[in-house]
């Protein structure tokens, strides 16, 4: 089913008298270093671009521990990011609650959202859950147009929202601010995840991702956790769907169609199947490349964009991550060959 | 007697890992070879690197043409029938769709519907079932189904992966009794590979021993059973 | 009653529709072992290439059989130049590709026709039938033509070793190889096939609908809803699934006051869902028995 990728379970060969974890945790800090100091040299348009390129990473995560952790499908998270963004869009709007407290509780309801839908898709394998996902973002936009429901999501039109200053009196603009701020929750979710992923939970995950049966016949309750895995990658979609409401400052039904859970998948696999650095670099092929097509062709931006994906594909069949794995495996192999 | 499949100097590899370092085989025409080994001794890999379904090195002829680096189902259209291990059902077709799969690359039709009866008369518990879904039937009939599939081909020669396994006592006798049977009266060349010594040395009339990869002993199958150290270690008495 | 009649007979012709794609889907499932996310967008383009051959002037029946015929060659085409260079890599590798041949399509489609919504010719008469007025002509060749399709595939399928070579290819390619059959080129033809019957499906979807890059899919996720109520291994299963959907998206908008025209594609998705979580593998569909 999916492509067996784990960061954790890399062998470990030395090169250049670092092991390969201890290169990772070097690059980790350097990549957080570059990321703290880039707001300050760039323009504000850029550093909203580079929260959005963070929240869609954070939400590629969340499909990730889907996905590439429990072997799990789904077309459909971009109903999971509507229900986060609407969240913090009604709770600051209707109910002037501070947009930081809005996260925890677009995470909650997500959670219960994606535990939910997650029960009856218990039932399905592989392409019958991609097809019941599949419908479920097909079906968001309308529910969201809802008259009934108006009254809270603002129909067709959507709701705008207010762009937060920074507070204390802190010297940023409102893009930086918002920048540190989503920043901040990335680190915390990311660190979460690998801390997830490495536990005994993570492993009853992949052990149920590798085989059902075995998993079951080990004792571990595989409806529980499968659940559990559709809520908690439904609670960091929707933390990244609430982001993006504060970011963009405005939600509306026809921001979360399909083509937002297609771009979030087509993220994770560039990025790399169960690679959580993977997603940032997920979420910035579907923040820039599409940007990208534009500028080669403006009519044909959609089918450069297309082609651009399948050469992808083709020279990173198991995503950037597996990409540097494998390079990282040849320097390696070269290096110690050389001693 | 010439041989019919001769393999020359055979390396077969999964990924990196080499798994067979160098093997030679003859297959004599109309004769039962055995191959025998340990778990994991590489026998199943012979099979598969001669049917083209592994990568491989070295020479493989069939009737003295080089069938190395052909692909799997040229190899097969050549007349060489693989049952492979676990059997290969195709669980979602009726047993008789089974049936009529193996003879997918002949086109005469009249002999087909002919040889469907003859592995009818050896296997008359698939006579029975043959509306029923292929997946519906136990291991050891699945196991029938996979000898009857291969003999639908008229292969010139067979690889048979185990053909006791998941089989009854009875059963077992019963299997190997048909092999022979289509052995004399089709002359087909047999390779079979076994982890029943008893079993494969009764049966076939050549045999090897293969161990981690390379052959370390080949004759008659009455030299081989006389040998001590198979005794000890493969007979084991 | 009366009321009731009518949209139940509108159910039927628009699940005529539904049904006809349906059919492509189990089509493409059966050969290829997955459901290809781009074949709304195949149709799509195959409608257009019959809609220029029609502006340049060729006679409709001229230009279906043409552009069936050019679509079959299209879906061979794209799996050998695509597809077969991909064959071992994940699941969601190929998934990434029809996403990525989705937006091809569409876009080529749109810089080529433009945007603008063109109407279709239907071959069909366009007084009343009988002189009822509450199913048309078009809908009855519709239904018409899906049930000749559904026949001949039907022949195939049961009936000849390429249909058995394609079912075994699809459903254990390695078991296939051992016993002669081409898988590669099995996948190919299913390909093929699909692109050909989705083809047939835009041309009669097209009248109704009306020619756009978008038209298709809403009507694709019907389809597949069809498919999946009708269970993906069964083309008969599809074609009545296609026509429930239909049915009951009609009968559920006008009888159930709160869906209206807004939630009828959220009617599809409580369908797929409902009877998944009955019978996952549908109702007609045949589940794989196997012993470990």
């Amino acid at each position: 089913m999916a492509a067996r990728e784990d960061i954790a379970e890399v062998a470990a060969p030395r090169v250049g008298g670092l092991t390969f974890p201890a290169w990772q945790r070097l690059l980790t800090v350097g990549v957080l270093i570059v990321g703290l100091a880039i707001p300050l040299f760039v323009r504000n348009f850029t550093v909203f671009q580079l929260t959005l390129v963070m929240i869609y990473a954070i939400a590629i995560l969340g499909l990730n521990l889907l996905t590439g952790i429990n072997g799990q499908f789904s077309l459909g998270h971009s109903a999971f990011y509507a229900i986060g963004a609407y969240t913090t869009a009604i709770l600051m709007d209707r109910f002037g609650v501070p947009y930081a407290l809005t996260l925890p509780v677009a995470g909650v309801i997500c959670l219960i959202a994606g535990f939910l839908f997650g029960l009856p898709a218990l039932r399905l394998e592989g392409l019958y859950l991609a097809l019941a996902t599949f419908a479920l973002a097909v079906a968001t936009p309308q529910l969201l147009k809802l008259s009934l429901f108006e009254r809270w999501t603002g129909g067709v039109q959507g709701i705008v929202i207010v762009k937060p200053d920074p507070p204390f009196g802190l010297p940023l603009s409102q893009d930086q601010w918002l920048y540190y701020f989503t920043l901040a929750v990335l680190v915390v979710m990311f660190a979460a995840a690998a801390r997830l992923i490495s536990s005994r939970t993570g492993r009853a995950l992949k052990a149920i991702r590798d085989n059902p049966l075995a998993a079951k016949a080990m004792g571990i309750d595989t409806a529980l956790y499968k659940s559990l895995a559709f809520g908690v990658s439904a609670l960091y979609t929707g933390v990244a769907g609430a982001l993006g409401a504060i970011v963009i400052q405005f939600v509306a039904p026809d921001s979360f169609t399909f083509f937002l859970a297609v771009s979030f998948l087509v993220g994770m696999v560039v990025g790399g199947v169960g690679s959580i650095p993977g997603a940032l670099i997920g979420g910035a092929f579907i923040m820039f490349v599409p940007n990208l097509a534009e500028q080669v062709s403006k009519g044909l931006a959609w089918a450069v964009y297309g082609v651009i994906l399948i050469l992808v594909i083709y020279v990173m069949p198991t995503g950037a991550a597996g990409f540097v794995r494998l390079v990282a495996g040849r320097v390696a192999r070269v290096v110690s060959s050389n001693r | 007697m010439s041989a019919h499949l001769a393999v020359r100097g055979l390396r077969a590899y999964y990924g990196q890992t080499r798994a067979l370092h160098g093997l030679d085989l003859d297959l004599a025409e109309g004769g039962i070879t055995a191959l025998l080994g340990a778990n994991g001794a590489g026998k199943t890999t012979v099979l598969r690197a001669i049917c083209g379904m592994i990568r491989s090195e070295g020479e493989i002829l069939l009737d003295g043409k080089a069938i190395g680096g052909i692909a799997v189902e040229d190899v097969v259209r050549l007349g060489v029938a693989h049952v492979p291990e676990g059997r290969g059902t195709f669980v979602r077709l009726t047993v008789e769709e089974n049936l009529g799969l193996g003879a997918m690359i002949r086109r005469d039709r009249a002999e087909v519907a002919r040889d469907i009866e003859r592995v009818y008369a050896h296997f008359p518990l698939l006579k029975e079932r043959r509306r029923q879904q292929a997946g519906t039937l136990s291991g050891g009939e699945q196991q029938m189904l996979a000898v009857g599939r291969a003999l639908m081909l008229r292969p010139r020669v067979m690889l048979l992966d185990e053909p006791s396994f998941g089989l009854a006592p009875r059963m077992v006798a019963e299997v190997f009794e048909i092999l022979k049977a289509v052995n004399r009266s089709d002359r087909v060349s047999v390779l079979l590979v076994e982890q029943n010594a008893t079993l494969a040395l009764a049966f076939a009339d050549r045999a090897y021993l293969i161990e981690t990869g390379r052959i370390v002993m080949s004759g008659s199958t009455a030299e081989i059973g006389a040998d001590e150290n198979v005794r000890r270690a493969y007979l084991g008495y | 009653m009366e009321l009731f009649l009518h949209q139940l007979l509108a159910g039927i012709a628009t699940g005529g529709i539904y049904a006809c794609m349906a059919l492509a889907v189990v089509m493409i499932y059966q050969s290829i072992d997955h459901f290809n996310f781009a074949q709304g967008e195949m149709a799509m383009f195959s409608t257009y290439i019959a809609w220029q051959l029609l502006a340049w002037g060729w006679p409709y029946w001229g230009a279906f059989a043409a552009t069936v015929a050019l679509s079959f060659i299209g879906g061979v085409v794209i799996e050998r130049t695509l597809f077969k260079p991909i064959r071992n890599a994940p699941v969601l590798s190929h998934i990434v590709v029809f996403i990525a041949m989705f937006s091809i399509l569409n876009s080529v489609a749109g810089f080529t026709w433009e945007y603008t919504i063109k109407s279709f010719p239907s071959p069909f008469p366009s007084e009343p039938l009988f002189g009822n007025r509450l199913i048309s002509a078009h809908d009855l060749g519709m239904i018409g033509i899906t049930v000749v399709l559904l026949v001949l595939l039907y022949v195939l399928f049961r009936h000849t070793r390429l249909g058995l070579a394609m079912r075994a290819a699809a459903a254990n390619p390695e078991s296939a190889r051992l016993v002669g059959i081409r898988v590669g080129w099995m996948v190919a033809l299913g390909w093929g096939l699909a692109a050909a019957i989705g083809a047939i499906a835009g041309m009669m979807i097209a009248p109704i609908v009306f020619l756009e890059p978008n038209m298709m899919l809403g009507i694709l996720l019907y389809g597949l809803a069809g498919a999946v109520v009708g269970g993906l291994t069964s083309p008969v299963g599809a074609v009545i699934g296609g026509f429930a959907v239909g049915i009951v998206e009609n009968l559920a908008g006008t009888f159930i006051p709160v869906i209206g025209k807004e939630l009828k594609l959220t009617i599809a998705l409580v369908l797929i869902v409902a009877v998944l979580m009955i019978k996952p593998s549908g109702l007609f569909g045949r589940t794989a028995v196997s012993r470990v």
